[in-house]
């Protein structure tokens, strides 16, 4: 019901003020940095936490916490209740068709080794043939490099243009009988742009090759419907959604994650050990070895709740109008350059300013109060392909105003007369 | 002194116009220092003679930070003994980690301007990177990085 009541607010207004509504909810942002109200515009990075999360995080400390999945006791049955009603708010909130089909990780990271571990070292083989991006965050690259050198298989790589866009042809001529695996981003986090997925993931399934998709970036800013998609893993991290950090989730098509062998061993993994056979837990708890972050998940939960509340269409079309009013006026600055100039991109600013260092922009941005991330975002490809060292990046959440974006454009100008 | 104000004073000085910029004929003592992390490069020559440092020049890709921190500092130790040398590359060592009361007996002198870094860990790499280059330079290795360890000096090959 609350859902629907944001699309109803929506259709009255397509672009609802959300920070004006939504900003008191988050404490952290009442902060000033260097004596000037922090503005904070890593979201890509990590979000923050409203206090609908903290309060949910205090209430299982202090009142449901206890071992899952094991005891008979009063504890123990409250926490694993929760952390199992937090496993389906994240399967409705993505769509999946059974609750068993969501994981819960550490985070995307720990997702895309398990699917490494998990399918990869089961299914793929020497000579095989594994498909990654130039837009891949480290994160969904080395995985896969460290499987293709255990196995002997071939990374190829799927490239882009100019603008940071995909060459979705080249991708289709990668393909060949070889080719076992695809591992593509949502949206890329050093440039923003949303990749045509459900394209090709259906191409991807025309020739029988399953398809994992890094969702980090892109949970967190647009609707994500896996059945619609019909990818075959979907990951994404908690500490993105304004929720803790240490949790992340696995969505897998449950035939897949049956066929796959565990990735870690250990208790809650199995059904029955002896020293002679071990038989293995069903799915999802094959998979969730030890004790997991259960505060996490529920919290993790929890954000899902709050940010469903709002609404990710409504977050979505306010990113974008604050994505539109940004990069009309960096783009106007003489010696600001934007990388990645797609137009089908989520609310990342990733920029260079002439003859100055991306770390000098974030050290000079941050005696402003400004966060924003410089470097190469983990995802040094990218900036080989535009041959920069580094780029800093504003990324925006739908807790963030106008007047923030002023603020950073400021700050620019600021660095621009230092160095002038 | 806050740290914009220390950007605008070395960037303004040093930045623009990096003293001893360039290369060096006859270097008799050569050393390249790069931070793979954000693509810092500092290229740095000398020519020794005897106990001396009696030229020294730079050049590569950097920061400001990083720039402003090689100028001043092969302007500081241009002329000075080897040991005097040393002695400043552990002083501002010791200076942009926090170690160093500059208050007490250093030399150092408007190289302390950098000891406002020491409140921004990480952009600490940037200001030593130079001084890892010069300690490298006089120990006769070829190639420091930012991103190896124990204190990112270890052995390579010879002069220039």
């Amino acid at each position: 019901m609350k859902i629907v009541d944001a699309l109803l607010d929506m259709n009255t207004s397509p672009t609802p003020e959300l920070a004006a509504r939504y900003r008191a909810d988050f404490p952290i942002l009442n902060l000033k940095v260097n004596d000037k109200p922090l503005v904070y515009l890593d979201n890509a990075a990590s979000s923050q936490m409203p206090q609908s999360v903290i309060d949910r995080l205090i209430r299982y400390q202090t009142t449901q916490h206890a071992n899952i999945h094991r005891a008979v006791h009063y504890l123990s049955e409250i926490a694993t209740r929760e952390y199992e009603t937090a496993r389906r708010t994240l399967q409705h909130f993505i769509n999946a068709r059974e609750d068993r089909e969501i994981i819960f990780t550490s985070g995307t990271t720990d997702a895309i080794n398990l699917v490494m571990h998990g399918y990869g070292r089961k299914f793929i083989q020497s000579g095989d043939e594994i498909i990654l991006t130039n837009l891949e965050h480290h994160s969904n690259i080395v995985p896969w490099q460290m499987l293709a050198e255990e196995k002997g298989a071939t990374i190829r790589v799927v490239p882009i243009n100019d603008a940071g866009e995909l060459l979705v042809d080249e991708y289709e001529k990668l393909f060949n009988p070889r080719t076992r695996f695809v591992a593509l981003t949502h949206v890329s986090n050093a440039l923003g742009t949303i990749n045509p997925i459900k394209n090709m993931i259906a191409f991807a399934h025309q020739q029988g090759v399953p398809v994992l998709i890094d969702g980090a970036q892109a949970a967190p800013h647009m609707k994500v419907d896996v059945q619609d998609l019909d990818c075959d893993f979907y990951a994404f991290s908690g500490h993105k959604l304004c929720g803790p950090t240490g949790i992340g989730i696995l969505y897998g098509k449950a035939k897949l994650l049956e066929s796959m062998q565990p990735f870690k061993g250990g208790g809650d993994m199995i059904v029955s050990v002896t020293f002679e056979k071990t038989t293995y837990n069903t799915i999802p708890y094959k998979f969730e070895a030890g004790t997991p972050p259960i505060a996490a998940a529920i919290g993790f939960g929890a954000a899902i709740e709050y940010l469903s509340k709002i609404g990710l269409d409504a977050i979505a079309a306010y990113e974008h109008e604050l994505l539109n009013y940004a990069t009309e006026q960096i783009i106007t600055i003489p010696g600001v350059h934007i990388i990645g100039n797609t137009r089908t991109k989520v609310a990342v600013l990733s920029f260079i300013i002439d003859g100055v260092h991306p770390h000098d922009v974030g050290t000079l941005l941050n005696q402003e109060g400004i966060a924003v991330r410089t470097g190469h975002h983990c995802a040094q490809p990218i900036m080989q392909r535009f041959k920069i060292p580094a780029t800093s990046r504003a990324s925006f959440a739908f807790y963030n105003t106008k007047a923030e974006v002023d603020t950073l454009v400021e700050g620019i100008h600021s660095i621009q007369k230092v160095f002038s | 002194m806050n740290l914009k104000s220390i950007y605008q004073e070395v960037i303004l000085d040093h930045n623009r116009k990096p003293r001893n910029y360039g290369t060096l004929d006859n270097a008799n003592h050569h050393a390249v220092g790069h931070n793979p992390l954000c693509g810092d490069r500092i290229d740095l020559a000398l020519h020794v003679e005897g106990e001396h440092i009696d030229r020294i020049a730079f050049h590569g890709e950097s920061c400001a930070i990083c720039k402003a921190s090689a100028s001043m500092m092969t302007a500081t130790v241009k002329g000075k003994s080897r040991s005097e040398a040393e002695t400043l590359i552990t002083e501002f060592r010791e200076m942009v980690v926090g170690n160093l009361d500059l208050s007490g007996p250093h030399h150092l002198g408007r190289l302390a301007v950098f000891a406002g870094v020491r409140d921004l860990p990480t952009r600490v790499k940037c200001a030593i990177l130079p001084w890892h280059t010069l300690q490298a330079a006089l120990n006769s290795n070829a190639i420091v990085s930012t991103e190896t360890a124990e204190d990112s000096i270890h052995a390579a090959s010879s002069k220039a």
